[in-house]
């Protein structure tokens, strides 16, 4: 099974993105989980490198390239030693010439496809479809992208958010980079106005992102709905009713389907003492069995064809007509009415059992 | 053959209430059938479900109507046999005497039989004294007795 992919997305360097990893790691082997570090960025971070001390770390490949000794993650001994999470720095990272894979964020792909958790970090302005957008934000081309498609697949996407102000007071107090290179940064790349351009495209990013997972929660439910039953049932305030509508809540548990009931009044009727009792007792039942008690006026068949459309209903459930043979030769019989009017709906009449029992 | 004569269902004018929770003793059923035949009343009989308070009392309690249901159509049945008509209920509350309490507030009963298997002595007390009907405590039937 895929483990689960949790990106740590930062605005610039220096938020704190790797330090919340690394705490991320700590807390969850404090758990009892096994907890690798598969890469960590060699930031010369105190704090950082402290946060590291705890963990295991699988050591890092040492490659030569252009007259440097780098350090690579070794994807072949993350895979062997299969942890239950392994936190990877630097997702957009492009890997050697010789590596197998082109970027880290593939060699991330294996792990999670071996089975291991993985978190990960990593840069807006890394993004492949906002390279142009930080060009113009920064004039900074970045060569090292990353697919969007490796943030739409994360299972997790989690802003590690500062102020401006906060990052740069981080900086001027070396805490990000060497005293030699405060004064660069703070002109270039870690300007106030860039950096808030920065996050404010971090932070879109991440909204986007929770609301295209939103929709996906939101239109799975209704995907399931077109196949889903419902069910309807029709009362009207008389002993019976209560009858109908402990039948269809049987019917509705057997389907894993809610469950309506409808009342509809003919036009101008206004109830009796009794049948508001009744009526009463209705709504009381359908609290009990967790049933929407839906109430109207007008013709019959035409408020049910109406209901049945609003609510996607797929059963309905009515009482044995009690209409007369001439009632039912001169306007036409309800059910014959429904079965015509509702294609597609199950109707189902619902008998007096009593009666077949005193009938026999 | 002969098949069994069926009796009539009149259109009842008294209402008889038999609250019961959890089972119905017999006894008490068949005490009320005997009644509301002979003064041709509709039987109304009431399952009271009680809702603990950690629970909102509007929450569906689906393990408790699935008891009910069955007992209802079973009271139904037995009822139809003797030809008579059934209005039945379920009603919640915070104890049984709520739900019977709330019961009765909205719904008028010319009498009420209960057993008391269904009830404590105090809850037995308290529908004495309470009940705005004529009330018939009946002792269970023996085997239900027996099992008490």
């Amino acid at each position: 099974m895929r483990g689960h992919y949790r990106i740590l997305l930062g605005m610039a360097p220096g938020v704190g993105k790797t330090y919340r990893m690394l705490q991320e790691g700590r807390a969850a082997h404090a758990e009892g989980r096994d907890v690798v570090v598969g890469y960590l960025e060699p930031h010369d971070r105190s704090e950082t490198a402290a946060l590291a001390e705890e963990l295991e770390r699988v050591p890092h490949l040492r490659a030569a390239y252009g007259g440097l000794e780098l350090d690579e993650m070794d994807v072949d001994a993350v895979l062997r030693r299969a942890p239950e999470l392994a936190l990877i720095d630097e997702l957009a990272h492009t890997n050697l010439p010789e590596a197998r894979n082109e970027k880290r964020w593939q060699d991330i792909e294996e792990i999670l496809a071996a089975g291991s958790d993985v978190v990960s970090t990593v840069n807006i302005q890394h993004l492949e479809s906002l390279n142009d957008a930080i060009f113009e934000l920064t004039e900074v081309r970045v060569r090292e992208t990353f697919p969007d498609s490796v943030l739409e697949h994360a299972d997790e996407v989690v802003l590690v958010d500062l102020t401006p102000e906060a990052l740069q007071a981080r900086i001027r107090a070396g805490k990000v980079y060497p005293r030699d290179r405060i004064e660069a940064a703070l002109l270039n790349f870690f300007r106030a106005d860039r950096l808030s351009g920065l996050r404010e495209l971090a932070l879109r990013e991440v909204a986007e992102d929770v609301e295209s997972r939103r929709l996906s929660v939101v239109l799975d439910p209704l995907s399931a709905q077109a196949v889903a039953e419902r069910v309807l049932a029709l009362v009207t305030p008389e002993p019976r009713s209560q009858r109908i509508l402990r039948r269809a809540w049987r019917s509705a548990q057997r389907l894993g389907a809610p469950l309506d009931a409808l009342w509809v009044r003919r036009p101008g009727h206004e109830p009796d003492e009794e049948e508001l009792i009744q009526l009463a007792a209705l709504r009381r039942l359908a609290t009990i069995l967790g049933a929407h008690f839906l109430e109207d006026e007008g013709d019959l068949v035409s408020s049910v064809k109406r209901v049945v459309a609003e609510r996607g209903s797929t059963y309905v459930l009515v009482g044995t007509p009690d209409e007369s043979r001439r009632r039912e030769i001169l306007r036409g019989s309800l059910v014959s009415a429904l079965v015509r009017e509702l294609p597609g709906v199950d109707i189902r009449v619902v008998a007096n059992r009593a009666e077949r029992a005193v009938g026999t | 053959m002969i098949g069994r004569r069926r009796r009539a269902v009149y259109q009842g004018e008294g209402r008889i209430l038999v609250p019961f929770s959890g089972a119905l003793d017999p006894t008490a059923l068949r005490a009320a059938l005997r009644i509301a035949r002979a003064e041709e009343a509709t039987l109304v009989p009431a399952y009271l479900l009680v809702v603990p308070l950690q629970y909102d009392e509007d929450s569906p309690r689906t393990d408790h109507v699935a008891v009910a249901l069955p007992l209802l159509e079973a009271v139904e049945l037995e009822a139809a046999r003797r030809g008579v008509p059934v209005d039945a209920r379920i009603e919640k509350g915070r104890s049984l005497t709520h739900a019977l309490r709330r019961l009765w507030e909205v719904e008028a009963f010319d009498r009420i039989v209960a057993s008391s298997s269904s009830f404590t002595a105090k809850e037995l007390a308290w529908l004495l004294t309470n009940a705005p009907a004529e009330t018939i405590v009946l002792r269970p039937a023996s085997a239900v007795a027996a099992s008490l």
